[in-house]
């Protein structure tokens, strides 16, 4: 079925007014942070320390790049290159995986230390400790659920490219994935300083 | 699909009926075309509003009396917690945008449709997902929720009844409202036919303008709101734990940030509905078009700032509660704005009295008296002593039981010819309008009054002097309901035997009337030059 008109400018406009509403989304877990860190902030600057910093950096290190890759496939596309675009889109995607199974590590290593909600350890803690990781889950945790659903939408896209659904004259499907990807990328670019650098 | 399919003229039943290889049920539940969506939203609504009713009903025939034991106490708990859940998430918020919005939108601007049609399908479908969870959420699990509809912490998350379900149904219910304002939002920026310039926007249009705007911004705060209580009871998070370092105070702030501009999403479409009515019964432009436009945005845009009223009581410090209390004060203003350019409209036109018009009065009288109680709870110190007493519950009836309520109603009575191409029996619409005009105030003001006594809400039984109260209250509640069976049974009887209604029965001069009732699949056979406003009527034929 093909849409009754191509809207380029409103299909952009749209994409602008969900990207707000995940902001808002998370606003309101930023919103609990730093109620909390305010509250807390000795017990957060110890709980952090825990926090391995080093694969956290690797993590906004892969992000970074992704995105990187995921803007040079939609110039890719759009000077006609589609086996480039899909390469590119490929690589978007090992990379987001990349992110998931570095980030499954670090909270497999927290579980065998009994650091999960709700923990007999971590109820043994001083109360902003327990809170510090609660929303330490609670967000990275929504935060992977995206990077997760833009593993599925990026993927989506690349079959919607080979299929030629997406081609050099209308590329806006491609282009507002990017925008999405952009977005989970930019929240994360605010959680690791969040929780492991200026605690 | 049917889409561009059938042009003006091809057929007398208009969107109505559907093409040949394409009729029956699929051809409604998986149309893109926005008149349809907007139908069987409207069908919804209306079979979830009277399930809410039917709860009101039974909770009010329950307090008739003290000491009756029609109900008990765990039951009466989850009535008024499902009856709000139903009337607030499923019946009020989608309400006018989700089913007069979705038929009249692009109508009014000229627009084969909206800027993303299946997108606006998708809508309808989690509206639908989000009822049935709904509904599996009061008949499975240990029970219906019991928290009231606003699920606050700590109770919400100790409950053993099914809440953590109930939740996710109000999350799936915001995501829907979330598109359906995206939608309208990208639909006025983009498809406003040739000369239908923000100025000539009819002021519904901008009522769901400033509304979708509302929807976009505050909802998502809804949604992270019911996922942590989710994630509170399912993973045990502790985050509003006062027992683990938690506080629930948060989530009280959280919840109204939303819940009180969610207030704006109920009412500012009835708004826009009222300003379109009055100017075609008063036979006059409308007064003061610039000003109504503007003061819903500014009712958007402020009204995102005074949630904390509803906390003056949860512990806040005084200087917030001032800010709160003083914010509360300034977003009466516009409203009022609007009360005084509706009234002045009226004034010195050529007033013709029809049931539409008669839903607008309605509307009028019961918003003022739900808006100016609403300020005596706005300020702080009046506040401490009507909190969390009957006289909210009868401020928020008043407001949007008898605002957005008689809004919807006056909407339904207005579009009826234009959606059906039929008219009901008037005499019979305007004595339903009566009756539930009177079954509003005797169910309702009582309430003021024994709020003012101390009556607290959601109590399940009171002591002896509140009984001559609650026993009005109760009469009132089925004058009410022979109303509203009243004005269901004429709209059906008019759907299905009302005489020919004629493109455009009451002189108004939108684009909608300018189309053969029902409007055709496609809209417009080719896309209109607008140049005249919404209120620039021909002369009255009624006078010639
Ligand atoms: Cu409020």
């Amino acid at each position: 079925m093909i849409e009754a008109h191509k809207d380029y400018a409103g299909a952009k406009l749209g994409m602008w007014l969900f990207l707000f509403t995940e902001v808002v989304l998370f606003g309101g877990l930023f919103l609990l942070y730093s109620a909390y860190l305010h509250r807390y902030h000795l017990d957060f600057h110890h709980a952090a320390r825990n926090l391995d910093t080093f694969l956290g950096g690797a993590n906004t290190i892969i992000l970074i790049t992704s995105s990187f890759f995921m803007a040079m496939s939609i110039t890719a596309l759009q000077l006609g290159r589609r086996g480039r675009c899909l390469g590119l889109l490929a690589l978007t995607v090992l990379m987001a995986l990349g992110f998931l199974a570095n980030k499954a590590i670090e909270w497999w290593a927290k579980f065998e230390h009994g650091i999960f909600p709700g923990s007999e350890h971590l109820r043994a803690l001083p109360q902003g400790e327990e809170i510090f990781y609660s929303l330490y889950f609670a967000m990275t945790g929504l935060h992977g659920i995206h990077v997760l659903l833009g593993v599925g939408i990026l993927s989506f896209v690349m079959i919607l490219v080979r299929r030629g659904r997406v081609r050099q004259e209308d590329f806006v499907i491609l282009e507002n994935s990017g925008l999405y990807w952009h977005l989970v990328d930019l929240i994360w670019i605010f959680l690791f300083p969040l929780f492991y650098l200026i605690t | 699909m049917s889409l561009t399919g059938i042009k003006a003229g091809a057929s007398p039943r208009g969107f109505l009926s559907s093409p040949q290889d394409a009729g029956g049920l699929r051809s409604w539940i998986f149309s893109t075309d926005h008149k349809r969506i907007g139908l069987l939203y409207l069908a919804c609504i209306l079979t979830l509003f009277a399930a809410g009713v039917a709860l009101g009903l039974i909770m009010r025939l329950k307090l008739i009396t003290p000491g009756n034991d029609l109900l008990a106490p765990q039951t009466y708990n989850a009535v008024f917690t499902v009856h709000g859940v139903i009337m607030i998430f499923l019946v009020v918020i989608p309400s006018i945008p989700a089913s007069f919005g979705n038929i009249l939108l692009p109508l009014h601007i000229g627009a084969e449709d909206v800027s993303f049609p299946r997108l606006n399908l998708f809508s309808w479908w989690l509206y639908l997902t989000g009822a049935v969870v709904a509904l599996v959420s009061i008949f499975t699990g240990s029970g219906a929720p019991d928290t009231g509809w606003t699920f606050y912490v700590p109770f919400s998350e100790r409950t053993t009844t099914n809440v953590s379900v109930a939740v996710m149904a109000v999350f799936i219910l915001g995501f829907s409202s979330i598109l359906t304002g995206l939608n309208f939002i990208t639909t006025i920026h983009q498809l406003r036919a040739p000369g239908m310039t923000w100025r000539r926007l009819s002021l519904f249009v901008w009522s769901l303008y400033a509304t979708a705007w509302v929807q976009v911004l505050a909802t998502p705060i809804l949604g992270i709101t019911v996922l942590l209580v989710f994630a509170e009871r399912v993973l045990n998070l502790g985050l509003f734990d006062p027992g683990r370092g938690g506080d629930p105070l948060l989530y009280q702030h959280l919840f109204w940030i939303y819940s009180h501009p969610a207030v704006y999403i109920m009412i500012l479409p009835a708004m826009g509905v009222i300003s379109d009515i009055i100017p075609v019964f008063a036979r006059k432009r409308i007064f003061g078009y610039n000003m109504i436009a503007f003061s819903s945005l500014t009712i958007a845009s402020v009204g995102s700032l005074v949630w904390a009223h509803h906390m003056f009581t949860s512990g806040m410090s005084d200087l917030a509660v001032l800010v709160f209390s003083f914010l509360t004060f300034i977003v009466a203003v516009p409203s009022a704005i609007k009360i005084f350019n509706w009234l002045s409209t009226l004034y010195k036109g050529s007033i013709i009295v029809e049931p539409p018009l008669l839903f607008t009065l309605g509307f009028i009288w019961m918003f003022s008296v739900g808006g100016l109680t609403g300020l005596i709870q706005g300020a702080a110190g009046a506040d401490i002593h009507v909190h969390d007493t009957y006289f909210i519950v009868a401020h928020f009836h008043y407001v949007i039981f008898g605002g957005t309520g008689l809004g919807m109603f006056a909407a339904m009575h207005f579009w009826f010819p234009k959606i059906f191409g039929r008219m009901y029996n008037r005499r019979t619409a305007a004595a339903a309008f009566w009756i539930i005009l009177l079954g509003m105030n005797v169910l309702y003001f009582p309430m003021f009054i024994l709020g003012l006594m101390g009556m607290p809400r959601r109590y399940y039984d009171y002591p002896a002097q509140f009984a001559q109260g609650q026993l009005i209250s109760t009469v009132g509640s089925w004058i009410l309901a022979m109303g509203l069976a009243l004005m269901f049974y004429n709209l059906y009887a008019g759907v299905r035997r009302g005489a020919a209604a004629g493109p455009n029965p009451w002189g108004a001069a939108t684009l909608e009337w300018t189309l053969p009732s029902p409007p055709p699949s496609g809209n417009f056979a080719e896309i209109p030059e607008v140049e005249k406003g919404p209120y620039d009527f021909a002369p009255d034929p009624r006078h010639d």
